[in-house]
């Protein structure tokens, strides 16, 4: 191993539920490598850095999302449920419901929080950079966002990735 | 088999990706150079990604064995 540690650099461009993980995991997994690691946060991706997250799923928009139960009988767990795009995109609250079985089952299945995986990055010093672009845009005030983090451009993002070993826009 | 001596212990049973790396970097963190971590995880997972760990990390598998989906690593600390 070199000396200088290897360096991350992700774009986190959406804020859901289900994309929400992946820059989370990349970067907590990388400072747990003793990687350097900068998220540059950016349009929705934004939400991902606000105390209060409401991060949800829309299934509507994820047709190879499958509906299954966090609960009940091991058959009935494994059924994937015939639900109609239609409906899971008109039928009112239907994101809500979906979005609570997902944390169910990630739950149930042992995998951490967005909450948990956030904080576990903020504890390795993974840089968190808010794009101050966006953020004048959608109107988001710095009091909403979580502490610890940056503020800068596609020059500060570009600095900190022209040097990094693995960049991925997510 | 003689059971592999070890200095501490990190059981990760029923967790998932990345809770088991994270949770087994923050162990080895409070750990002396040369001593041993005994890992007990249930992700199948964990195979690869242990031996991905420890090639970026520089810290030394010992021994990883396989037993109905109990993946049980000794991890020596570089």
């Amino acid at each position: 191993m070199s000396d200088k540690p290897k360096k991350l650099a992700l774009v986190a461009s959406r804020g859901t539920l289900d994309w929400a993980y992946p820059p989370f995991i990349l970067a907590s997994t990388a400072a747990a490598m003793g990687w350097e690691v900068a998220i540059f946060f950016t349009f929705y991706g934004l939400n991902l850095l606000k105390k209060d997250m409401h991060n949800k799923i829309d299934p509507a928009s994820n047709p190879a999302m499958p509906m299954k139960l966090p609960f009940g009988p091991e058959a009935l767990q494994n059924f994937n449920l015939p639900i109609p795009n239609v409906i899971m995109g008109n039928l009112p609250g239907f994101q809500n419901v979906a979005t609570a079985l997902m944390k169910k089952t990630f739950e149930k299945k042992g995998v951490a929080t967005i909450e948990q995986l956030r904080e576990m990055c903020l504890e390795a010093d993974v840089h968190m950079i808010s794009c101050q672009m966006t953020q004048e845009v959608f109107g988001f005030r710095d009091e909403e966002f979580i502490d610890g983090i940056e503020h800068g451009g596609a020059a500060t993002f570009l600095d900190f990735a022209s040097d990094a070993d693995v960049s991925l826009f997510i | 088999m003689t059971e592999t001596m070890f200095d501490q212990e990190l059981d990760c049973q029923g967790m998932l990706c990345p809770l088991p790396i994270l949770k087994t970097k923050k162990v080895m963190d409070t750990m002396n150079i040369g001593e041993v971590l005994k890992l007990l995880s249930t992700d199948a997972g964990s195979v690869n990604d242990i031996n991905a760990w420890t090639k970026q990390t520089g810290n030394h598998l010992v021994s990883a064995t396989a037993n109905e989906g109990l993946y049980t690593y000794f991890l020596r600390k570089a």
